[in-house]
C-alpha cells in the first residue's frame, strides 16, 4: 500500500533522512520514535510533500508521490492529511472555517476568498466537530480554544480531507497527560472506525506501545528498529536513543499511570 | 451562556452556525456592492471634471515615453557620455539620501522606543511623541525643502535635512510597530539585573528588531534616492537638477533624459540587490547562532 524506498534528504552535507525503506502493506497504526533530530519530522514532512526528498521515492497503490507536481502534488497532500505540534490553525479564524479549509483542495480560490462553502460541507464539519466532542466551540476563534481544544480542531481538518494517509508530527508534545490522551484516543478512532492509516511521530514511549500496532524507531536518519510494540524492550529503547543504562522511560513518562510506577525510585536532583 | 451551548445539541449549533454564515455572506455582499458602486461613482465625478476627458486621452499615453526612447535610440551612441558627465550628480543625489536615511533611521529608533506601548521610558508621553511623528509625515518633503533653501540657500543639506525629517516620522512609526511584536521576556530578564532604560533598548530588544529595522530603513533608502531626485527641481542640486534641464528644454535633449532615467533605474537596481543580499546575511547569521 505505502512503500518508502531508500528516502534520503540531505540539507548540506548533512543527512537528515539517510536511506529509509519501509513497506506498509495495510492501513494501521503506527508510531515512529527517536530523539530530536533522528530525522521524524523530515520523513512525514517528505510523506506530505511539504519537503522534496533527496533522493528515493514513496510509492502509494502503485503511484510515485515523489514525482508528482502541482496539482497532483496538491491532490495527493488533500489524500494525505497531516497534524502538526503547534495545531497550525488560522488563530483569526472561526473553528467551523479552520475544519472547512480541509476541503480547500477541491474548491476554486475566489469561493473560498469569500467564505462561499456549500451548506453540506458546513453540516459535515459540525458532524465531525460533534464526534470530536468540541462542536459547542463552533463558532469561537481558534486562538480561543485551549492547546488539546486546538489540538481536535487539527483532526477535525484533517478528518475533513476525507484522507487516506494521516500523518501526525509530535501530536501531542505540546498538551499535558489529560488532552494528550483525548487527542491519541481520537487518532486510534480515526484508524479504527474509518480504517484510515495513521503515522505519528511519539516522543513518550508508552504512548507507542499503547496505541500503536506497529513501531519504527530512527537514529540519525536510519531506521533502526521495525517491529510490534512487544518487540520494544527497555534495552531497545536504549539503542534507538542512543542512551546508557541510566535510561528510564518512568523518569520522564507523561502517562499518569506512570506516576504509581516511578513513585517507588525518586529521580535525583542534580 | 458558552456552557449552554456546548451542551445543546448538534442541530442547534448547525442552525445557530448557518445563520451566522448567512449574516456575514449578506454583510459581505453589501460591502461589496457598495464597494463597486463608490469606484464606478467615483470614477465618472473625476472623469467628467478632468480637463481632457479619460478615454480621449488614454491612447496618447505611451506619446511621450516613445518620444523619448526614439531620441534615445537614435543617439544612442552618446549614451555612455551621457553617463560619465551626470555620474556626479547621481552621486551627489544618492549621498544626500543615503546621509538623510542614516540620519532619519537614528532619530526613527529613538522615537520609535519612546512610542511603544510597553517599552517606552515615559508612557504618558507616547501621545506626545507620536503626534511628533505624525507631523514630520505629514509635511511633505518638498514644502519642508523649499522652506530651508530659502533660509538656508540652495544646495544639498537643506534637502537632506527635509528627507532626513520625513524619514524619522515614516521610519519612526513602522519601527514602532516592529517593537511591538518584539518579545518583552528578555526585556524583563535586564530589568531583573538592574539595568537601565537604554541598556534594556539596546541589549535587549536592538538584537530582536535589528533585521527588521535593516529591511525597513533599507527599503526606505530607495524611496529616499527618488525623493532626492525630485528635491533637484527645486534646486537642491543632484541628478534632479539634471533631469529637470533636460525634460524643460524639450526635444532635442530627450537622450540626457534617457540617460539619467536609466542611471536612477540602474542605482534602484543596485540598491535593491545590495540591500537583499545584506538582509539574507544578517537573518543567516541569525540562524546559524540559533542552532549553535
Amino acid at each position: 500500500m505505502l512503500k518508502i524506498d531508500k528516502l534520503t534528504k540531505a540539507f548540506g552535507a548533512n543527512k537528515a533522512v539517510d536511506s529509509v525503506s519501509l513497506d506498509f502493506d495495510r492501513p494501521m497504526m503506527i508510531g515512529i520514535i527517536g530523539a530530536s533530530g533522528a530525522g521524524k519530522s523530515t520523513l512525514l514532512r517528505m510523506l506530505n510533500r511539504l519537503e522534496n526528498a533527496t533522493s528515493g521515492s514513496i510509492t502509494f497503490d502503485g503511484r510515485d508521490v515523489t514525482a508528482l507536481h502541482g496539482a497532483d502534488k496538491r491532490r495527493w497532500q488533500r489524500d494525505c492529511a497531516m497534524i502538526f505540534q503547534q495545531f497550525n490553525l488560522v488563530p483569526r479564524m472561526d473553528v467551523v472555517s479552520n475544519v472547512l479549509h480541509g476541503t480547500l483542495n477541491r474548491r476554486s480560490t475566489l469561493a473560498t476568498m469569500f467564505n462561499l462553502y456549500p451548506s453540506e460541507d458546513i453540516h459535515r464539519a459540525i458532524d465531525i466537530l460533534d464526534r470530536l466532542g468540541i462542536a459547542g466551540h463552533a463558532a469561537k476563534r481558534a486562538e480561543a480554544l485551549s492547546g488539546g481544544q486546538q489540538q481536535r480542531v487539527a483532526i477535525a481538518r484533517a478528518i475533513m480531507q476525507d484522507p487516506q494517509i494521516v500523518l501526525a508530527d509530535e501530536p501531542i508534545a505540546s498538551l499535558d497527560p489529560m488532552n494528550a490522551q483525548i487527542v491519541m484516543d481520537d487518532l486510534r478512532r480515526i484508524h479504527d472506525e474509518d480504517g484510515r492509516m495513521v503515522i505519528a511521530n511519539l516522543h513518550t514511549l508508552d504512548t507507542a506501545r499503547r496505541y500503536c500496532d506497529r513501531v519504527v524507531g530512527m537514529r540519525a536518519g536510519r531506521v533502526v528498529f521495525d517491529g510490534t510494540p512487544e518487540q520494544l524492550t527497555t534495552g531497545v529503547a536504549r539503542d534507538i536513543y542512543g542512551a546508557d543504562a541510566s535510561f528510564s522511560e518512568a523518569a520522564t513518562s507523561t502517562s499518569i499511570d506512570a506516576l504509581n510506577a516511578a513513585t517507588s525510585t525518586p529521580v535525583p536532583v542534580a | 451562556m458558552a456552557e449552554l451551548s456546548v451542551h445543546s445539541p448538534t442541530s442547534d449549533i448547525r442552525a445557530d452556525y448557518m445563520d451566522l454564515t448567512r449574516r456575514k455572506r449578506v454583510y459581505n455582499g453589501v460591502l461589496l456592492a457598495i464597494f463597486v458602486a463608490l469606484m464606478v461613482a467615483g470614477f465618472i465625478t473625476a472623469d467628467d471634471r478632468n480637463a481632457g476627458g479619460f478615454w480621449d486621452g488614454l491612447h496618447r499615453l505611451f506619446d511621450f515615453p516613445a518620444e523619448v526612447l526614439g531620441e534615445a535610440s537614435e543617439k544612442l551612441s552618446e549614451l555612455p557620455a551621457h553617463f560619465v558627465t551626470f555620474f556626479p550628480s547621481l552621486i551627489e543625489t544618492v549621498n544626500i539620501a543615503g546621509a538623510a536615511t542614516l540620519l532619519g533611521a537614528l532619530c526613527a529608533i529613538v522615537l520609535s522606543m519612546l512610542s511603544t506601548r510597553g517599552l517606552a521610558r515615559w508612557p504618558r508621553m507616547i501621545p506626545v511623541f507620536r503626534r511628533a511623528m505624525d507631523i514630520m509625515r505629514a509635511l511633505p518633503e518638498i514644502v519642508v525643502a523649499l522652506v530651508l533653501i530659502f533660509v538656508l540657500g540652495g544646495g544639498p543639506v537643506p534637502a537632506m535635512i527635509a528627507i532626513a525629517l520625513h524619514t524619522s516620522g515614516a521610519l519612526g512609526k513602522m519601527f514602532s510597530e516592529v517593537n511591538e511584536n518584539a518579545s518583552l521576556k528578555p526585556v524583563e530578564g535586564l530589568q531583573s539585573v538592574g539595568a537601565s532604560w537604554s541598556q534594556r533598548m539596546i541589549l535587549g530588544v536592538m538584537p530582536q528588531v535589528a533585521p527588521n529595522y535593516l529591511s525597513y530603513a533599507l527599503l526606505r533608502f530607495e524611496i529616499n534616492i527618488r525623493a532626492s531626485a525630485i528635491l533637484g527641481f527645486v534646486g537642491a542640486g543632484g541628478i534632479g537638477y539634471d533631469l529637470k534641464n533636460a525634460m524643460s528644454w524639450g526635444q532635442g535633449q530627450y537622450d540626457e533624459a534617457a540617460a539619467i532615467f536609466l542611471l536612477l533605474f540602474g542605482t534602484i537596481v543596485v540598491v535593491d540587490q545590495i540591500s537583499s543580499a545584506l538582509r539574507n546575511r544578517l537573518t543567516h547569521g541569525a540562524r546559524l547562532e540559533a542552532t549553535l
